[in-house]
């Protein structure tokens, strides 16, 4: 197996790279990202190597990157549009809801929207207001897309690559926080398909699900737990919609109590989403119900206060002991 | 219609005028044609009118008015090249070779597209105002890393022309310096809002600002709007970068069926437009240079007619499409709700499963 040390930033650069150097119709266009190499340097030396009308730096509007992809990929290209922030999304929202999600269906199939939305998203970094937000629950809803997250470099380096390759308009939701944080990348194939959740961690006692940053702090969290003799069995959801179930079915029969994280609020989230798919479908095997352990519902606050906002291991630790203390 | 930016080649009476530059380059064979064409759409448009009063459409978006900036530009355009319309181009889709029935699709809500688009090469009508003028650039970049010799033009209103989308696809659009064609139909309504409310200079003046060339055509002069599309096409196709063309015409119904334009508008208004009507110049026109008798028009209306009681079949004939279709094409590869809808509506009879 050939193993090499990278971060997630570098990762994704390189998996970019070979999904440019496979398909000639593979474009990347987003604010900053030619000279530059983007803000978080994910696009750095693209641009060079791959010319300038590969590698599109923008005009500033996150409607028309994300609108002419959609002309682009009509075209039979297929661009990955980098959103530099998560909360700088929203203005290209009308075209991803009214037209990405739509267009294939509309046209019975005759277009192809085979683009691909890199979002830098959640928090963790100290920024300032509308650049750790966790937009993710929004594009899950929407029928037509498909949402996916990655929590480390081996992932981020084919995920990116197997989201480029597929056919349907994917939301690739990175977790910035995450993006100098080195680990091993198997540069020989994907440990996963890509809409594949990955578990983490074996245990018996709780089954806790997270995907994106969270799953650093819930590994984390496993560790303490187990120094307790609680017995953590983690599951990374990778793909949040649509969400890959029976392996945390399998899991929940197993452990019989369950825990979702996420910096999102909890409010009609990808928390709720697994809580009621999971309740639904494992009801005999549950010995509590599923807890959501998520941000506040609150706007994201002043980054000085965001690590008592963001799920940490204590808070994790609590909803484990939450399901724990039901008795059945 | 006095009006020294517009430009006119014929006038309301069906008179040429000269212009420093433009000229009519179409014999009278193709002026018929584009006489032929704008009949034949704005029978179209009655019949569809027809039928949505009848209970047969769910809605209707009416153009007349509009045949000549429709005709006019549809007509200007190539083979290869690829246009992107509003709900509004029935005579866009028309010249592109859509059949009329299709364009209804949508309309009979049994379809919220209608037609192959890549076959037609002529994108699925965009109900959100200004979102297919992206689409277009988008596309038109794509033309120019193709390295190919096409244009592409979309189509929007006045109504439009205040949408974030619209005016970010001209910046985009001179950036980049891509072959698109803004054709922007200034019918002076969207809905109850007056282009007045919309802009402050004449629309094709804001081009300039963005950094290309704008032109304000009369929308109701077929042989003007022709010449101008054509111009601005043949300009993009070789390099030359986008152009955005206002062919100033007038709405002559309702928004759509549903609306009430007597609610706020007037009919002295209404009047002034009715003596501008785009037809009758063109047919005067053919009459006293071209000695085109009555025969010949009265072949074209047989065959508007013909094409009016095909459309009513076609239409009749479109029935409730399976319930299980609303899952195929929603997303290209498998997909777990995607089966998991399937299966529930099979198994509760809802659809017998016949695609």
């Amino acid at each position: 197996m050939a193993t090499t040390t990278m971060t997630m930033a570098k990762a994704l650069n390189e998996g970019l790279r070979r999904a440019m150097e496979r398909d000639k119709k593979v474009l990347l266009m987003g604010e900053d990202i030619g000279k530059l190499g983007g803000v978080f340097r994910i696009t750095d030396g693209l641009q060079k190597d791959f010319g300038e009308d590969r590698v599109i730096d923008s005009p500033l509007a996150e409607s028309a990157i994300v609108g002419t992809a959609v002309g682009l990929a009509i075209r039979g290209y297929r661009t990955v549009c980098e959103m530099q922030f998560d909360g700088f999304v929203y203005p290209a929202f009308d075209q991803i809801v009214s037209q990405v999600a739509k267009l294939h269906k509309r046209s019975d199939g005759a277009y192809t929207m085979g683009l691909v939305i890199r979002l830098p998203f959640q928090g963790g970094i100290g920024a300032i207001e509308h650049h750790s937000e966790s937009p993710e629950a929004y594009f899950a809803h929407t029928a037509g897309l498909r949402v996916v997250s990655c929590s480390t470099p081996n992932d981020a380096y084919w995920m990116i690559q197997q989201a480029i390759e597929h056919d349907d308009p994917i939301i690739f939701c990175e977790p910035k926080s995450r993006y100098w944080e080195k680990g091993e990348v198997d540069l020989e194939g994907p440990s996963h398909e890509l809409f594949e959740s990955a578990r983490r961690r074996e245990g018996t006692d709780v089954t806790v699900i997270g995907y994106g940053a969270s799953m650093k702090t819930i590994m984390r969290a496993a560790d303490t737990a187990a120094s307790e003799g609680v017995s953590l069995e983690v599951i990374d959801a990778r793909s949040l919609s649509p969400l890959d179930l029976e392996p945390m079915i399998a899991s929940i029969e197993k452990t019989g109590r369950f825990v979702t994280v996420q910096e999102a609020p909890h409010t009609a989230s990808i928390g709720s989403e697994l809580v009621a798919e999971l309740t639904q479908r494992c009801f005999y095997s549950l010995r509590a119900p599923g807890i959501r352990v998520s941000g506040y519902h609150v706007p994201y606050p002043p980054t000085r206060l965001e690590e008592d906002y963001r799920p940490s291991v204590d808070r994790i630790l609590d909803g484990v002991d939450r399901v724990m203390g039901f008795e059945s | 219609m006095i009006d020294e930016e517009l430009v006119q080649l014929l006038t309301p009476e069906g008179l040429r005028v000269g212009h420093p530059e433009y000229a009519s380059s179409l014999d009278g064979e193709e002026i018929f044609s584009l006489y032929r064409d704008m009949v034949i759409v704005r029978r179209l448009c009655n019949e569809s009118t027809s039928l949505q009063r009848q209970g047969q459409l769910a809605l209707w978006a009416p153009i007349q008015g509009q045949e000549a900036a429709q005709i006019g530009a549809g007509r200007a355009l190539q083979p290869m090249d690829f246009t992107f319309p509003t709900y509004r181009e029935h005579g866009i889709a028309w010249c592109r070779g859509v059949p009329p029935e299709d364009v209804l699709r949508m309309f009979r809500a049994v379809s919220n597209g209608g037609w192959n688009p890549q076959h037609f090469r002529h994108s699925v009508p965009t109900v959100v105002l200004g979102n297919q003028a992206l689409h277009a650039v988008g596309y038109a970049m794509g033309v120019q890393r193709d390295g190919a010799e096409e244009a592409v033009m979309t189509f929007f209103g006045d109504g439009a022309s205040s949408q974030g989308d619209t005016l970010e696809s001209f910046v985009w659009a001179a950036s980049f310096n891509a072959p698109v064609v803004f054709f922007c139909q200034n019918n002076q309504w969207g809905i109850s809002t007056p282009s007045s409310l919309q802009s402050k200079v004449p629309l094709y003046r804001r081009a300039e600002g963005f950094g290309f060339p704008g032109v304000r055509v009369d929308g109701n002069d077929v042989l003007a709007v022709y010449e101008v599309t054509k111009k601005a096409l043949d300009n993009a196709r070789v390099g030359g970068g986008p152009t955005m063309i206002e062919a100033y015409t007038y709405r002559m119904g309702a928004h759509t069926t549903s609306d009430d334009p007597t609610r706020y508008r007037i009919d002295a208004e209404v009047e002034v437009w009715k003596h501008r009507d785009p037809l009758e110049r063109v047919k005067a026109l053919l009459v006293r240079e071209y000695q085109i008798k009555g025969a010949a028009f009265d072949q074209v209306n047989h065959e508007a007619e013909a094409m009016a009681l095909k459309l009513r079949d076609d239409v009749l004939a479109m029935g409730r499409p399976d319930p299980i279709t609303m899952f195929d094409h929603a997303y290209a590869s498998e997909h777990a709700l995607i089966e998991e809808g399937r299966r529930e509506m099979l198994e509760l009879g809802i659809s017998g499963g016949a695609h």
